[in-house]
């Protein structure tokens, strides 16, 4: 039970409650009486409330908010009617995990169907009640309506309605009659955001329970040969030490004194892998590169190579990636010998579940996840490795454990987005257009060193080449090629995972040869995209957007990208100048195609988001890797955008109607190869390695 | 072990504590005050800013020993009751937060600022907030608010004085 702030986590029916919508006061009186399941995503209490049970986790991307409009739009009642609280680890939920920006493209029909099921049970069990045909009664503001005046509020219905045999196809509302979907709409978990009530999983605190902080192998891959604790167990407030699978976990009676404990700690590490440099990664994946397999095939490219007008060939290079959420990894565990109970920020509660069952040895069902907001995922805290730490901390200990990474640790424990080398041939004809393009790709692999989606098949890694086997444009002779690098450094999902690589290898040097064709990159786009009408939308509306073809301020220049990942396509034009030697990005123009809408004010937020990510890793991020450890530690190594280097950004949604595409990452991958070819206009000289480095000439 | 007097949110709290020990994790794990938040413990995110004696500072690196007899003020100390401070309630008419994790810090650098400055330009806006990072890129929507609860503040101040 957690014993502090009630205002935001309340103990009600079987869960814990995130109490994060404009109803949180009210939610704070008293616990309601526990509330009948309508089905996997809904609650409705005797007391009318309404609880929203997201399968998805929210870590700003704001899908509590999208998720309750649809409830709200469904139920016909206010959005402020909807609480909601983050389900439990449960399979019925499917794989339950937030990534991909799938939540809303996933989740869309069936959460409409929940909703509108529960709707119908409602009107079933007044009808019944006021013994008259269903269909005359109906849904509005909270109530069902019946003939003769007759009304009902949900919550008196509520306990009859579960028990109305839920509808096989209840009938969805029309469209048309949307009055939320689709409506700009406020963020519903703000006021607790604002008033530092939002509990994060490093807010979490439990009875008894006790702060971890972990000596782990300084370099990748190794294990503890021996220690000593006595210095650590002399520190003030540390109760023990403990050996877990990934190092010496430091027990506290809180984080000063754990972290204190780790810094007396002595251990000595046996480190394969001591001799790794970024160097010698670089040499294998040099190695590597030329024998990659094939991902994409068409025509003959190198017959096209042969008798091309114009040739070029290009390197590409792009670093590991942190991924420095502003939460650093934390998680707490209580292991008891017949359950085990999780409360952590985590994206992904069933992989959670699964891993602290097989560690506990007990049934999955015995283990209990309660996911706190999230400060920040960005991909990262997908990854069980924190909790894990945290179940074995607990099981060794006998005690709730909750594990703190510091910011160090948190850049240090791996799991980056992976580095790449890119070697890209194009050849154009007399007209100065592309015939032949040829992109070889030298990577390590996501999905080897996991289970998602059923691990790594074969040789190439979908991961590794999504955006690259499917780029747009028509080029008649092309072919892919993927090799996997085997690296001790792990790498894992980083918001847009392969777009972020592959977006900019091959939005820079198709620049990179419509320049070579003496091309305008906006007109040679639209004519090589004349296929793909989504695209050719949202890159003239960037294009318009940013004053495409108009003289740009003095000293700056304009670059434009467009990218498809995760369903939904995203334009980014950058109008970016060099001010006092350094890269200065004015102004960003962005425009999405996501299908269909769910709410503008969170696709906005989103792709700002996304543009602001994309610019910190083209110009800052960098990983490297010395004496088989990251070199960069913390924020001072490891620069990140801050509010002087953000441009303004102007978003443009254009959606096509198609179905829903998701949002939180698509806004990434068109940010570095936007302003790479502004920069490309120029200086004239094309940026292949990132981070942005500018010519010292 | 050393035992303080602090005075926080207008409250006086004792707390026993090594010298050395950061206000943030005071604040955190003694006080269970968990609104001002870890991000780095090196004075790069400022996502653990208070006010002592007014001044915006960041508590990862502020010993205990250092504070007492000071004044200090937390995110939890800002809203009065149900009466929120202006900044936060610019905040949330501007739709601000994301994650929301590294918000409080942002709203307690912008107060400052405001308390000190009426009418910020967005160059004291830099000046004064850059040292606050945002992995969720809110950056343009703080500018906003803080500009919003500037003219809010000027509003008021109008009102009271005819």
């Amino acid at each position: 039970m957690l014993a502090v702030n009630r205002r935001t986590f309340l103990k009600a029916g079987s869960g814990f409650v995130l109490a994060c919508s404009l109803g949180l006061e009210r939610a704070l009186e008293a616990a309601p009486a526990p509330a009948p399941d309508f089905n996997l995503f809904l609650r409705i209490g005797s007391d009318d409330s309404i609880t929203l049970l997201s399968p998805s986790s929210e870590m700003g991307q704001g899908v509590l908010t999208s998720l309750s409009m649809i409830v709200a739009e469904e139920l016909e009642v206010e959005l402020s009617r909807v609480r909601t609280e983050i389900a439990p680890a449960d399979p019925r939920y499917g794989f339950q995990i937030t990534g991909g920006s799938q939540t809303i493209p996933s989740r869309y029909p069936s959460l409409r169907t929940a909703s509108a099921a529960a709707r119908e049970m409602l009107a079933g069990a007044a009808a019944a009640e006021w013994k008259v045909p269903a269909e005359q009664c109906r849904a509005e503001g909270g109530k069902i309506l019946g003939p003769g005046g007759k009304s009902a509020t949900y919550g008196k219905l509520a306990a009859r309605a579960v028990k109305v045999k839920p509808p096989a196809a209840p009938r969805l509302k029309d469209e048309k009659a949307f009055t939320l979907i689709g409506q700009p709409t406020k963020r519903v978990d703000t006021l607790a955001k604002v008033k530092g009530e939002a509990t994060f999983g490093m807010d979490v605190k439990v009875p008894g329970m006790l702060t971890a902080v972990v000596a782990r192998s300084p370099s990748f891959g190794g294990k503890v040969k021996s220690f000593d604790a006595a210095k650590a167990k002399a520190v003030p407030g540390v109760r023990q030490v403990v050996q877990i699978p990934t190092g010496v976990a430091v027990v506290a009676d809180h984080f000063w004194a754990a972290k204190t404990g780790r810094e007396a700690l002595e251990v000595s590490w046996d480190e394969p892998n001591a001799e790794l440099s970024s160097a010698a990664i670089q040499a294998q994946l040099e190695q590597l590169l030329p024998k990659g397999a094939v991902a994409h095939k068409m025509g003959d490219a190198d017959k096209a190579l042969q008798s091309a007008a114009k040739k070029l060939e290009a390197t590409y290079e792009v670093p590991f990636l942190a991924h420095a959420a502003m939460e650093p990894l934390n998680a707490t565990a209580h292991v008891r010998k017949d359950r085990c109970e999780i409360w952590a920020p985590t994206q992904s509660q069933g992989p959670v579940q699964e891993a602290a069952a097989k560690i506990c040895g007990l049934p999955r069902e015995s283990v209990s996840v309660r996911t706190t907001f999230l400060g920040g995922g960005f991909g990262r805290k997908a990854h069980t490795d924190y909790v894990d730490e945290a179940v074995h901390c607990s099981k060794a200990t006998g005690k709730p454990i909750k594990v703190v990474y510091t910011r160090e640790d948190d850049f240090a424990a791996g799991q980056y987005r992976p580095l790449a080398l890119n070697r890209l041939t194009g050849a154009l004809d007399a007209q100065g257009w592309p015939v032949a393009w040829t992109h070889q790709i030298a990577s390590p692999s996501i999905l080897a060193g996991t289970s998602f989606f059923g691990g790594l098949q074969g040789p190439i890694d979908p991961t590794s080449i999504e955006g690259a086997a499917n780029l747009p444009y028509a080029i008649p002779n092309m072919r892919v090629t993927y090799a996997k690098a085997d690296l001790p450094v792990s790498v894992w999902f980083w918001r847009s995972v392969g777009s972020s690589i592959n977006a900019y290898v091959t939005e820079c040097f198709f620049d990179e040869l419509a320049r070579l064709g003496g091309k305008d990159p906006v007109e040679a786009r639209l004519k090589l995209l004349a296929n793909h009408r989504r695209h050719r939308r949202v890159l003239e509306a960037a294009a318009e957007k940013i004053g495409w073809g108009k003289p740009a301020p003095s000293g700056a220049a304009r670059g434009i990208a467009v990218h498809e990942s995760f369903g939904s396509i995203v334009a980014e034009a950058a109008e970016v100048a060099i001010e006092k030697g350094e890269v200065r990005v004015l102004r960003v123009a962005c425009a999405v195609d996501c299908g269909k809408v769910v709410n503008p004010s969170t696709i906005a937020a989103q792709m700002e988001s996304a543009v602001i990510y994309g610019l910190s890793a083209a110009l800052h991020g960098e990983i490297s890797i010395d004496k088989g450890r990251p070199v960069q530690q913390t924020f001072y190594d490891y620069p990140v955008i801050r509010i002087d280097q953000a441009p303004k950004i102007e978003t443009v949604l254009v959606p096509s109607g198609d179905a829903h595409g998701g949002i939180g990452e698509p806004g990434t991958p068109p940010a570095a190869p936007a302003v790479v070819n502004a920069l490309l206009a120029l200086t004239g000289k094309p940026i292949r390695k990132l981070p942005i480095r500018l010519p010292t000439t | 072990m050393p035992t303080y007097d602090l005075s926080i949110n207008g409250k006086r709290r004792k707390v026993t504590a090594p010298a050395e020990m950061p206000v943030l994790w005071v604040l955190r794990d003694l006080l269970n005050m968990t609104g001002t938040k870890f991000g780095c413990g090196a004075g790069q995110c400022r996502a653990c800013t208070v006010h002592v004696d007014g001044e915006a500072t960041f508590s990862c690196q502020l010993p205990i020993s250092s504070v007492a007899g000071k004044s200090l003020t937390t995110i939890e100390g800002l809203s009065n009751g149900s009466t929120l401070h202006v900044v936060q309630r610019a905040w949330i008419d501007e739709d601000v937060p994301q994650c929301g994790y590294c918000q409080p810090g942002q709203i307690m650098s912008a107060c400052a600022l405001l308390a000190k400055n009426k009418s910020p330009s967005d160059t004291d806006i830099d000046d004064a907030m850059r040292g606050n990072i945002c992995r969720c890129g809110t950056y343009n929507f703080i500018r906003r608010a803080i500009h919003r609860a500037a003219e809010s503040m000027v509003a008021s101040a109008k009102k009271e004085t005819p």
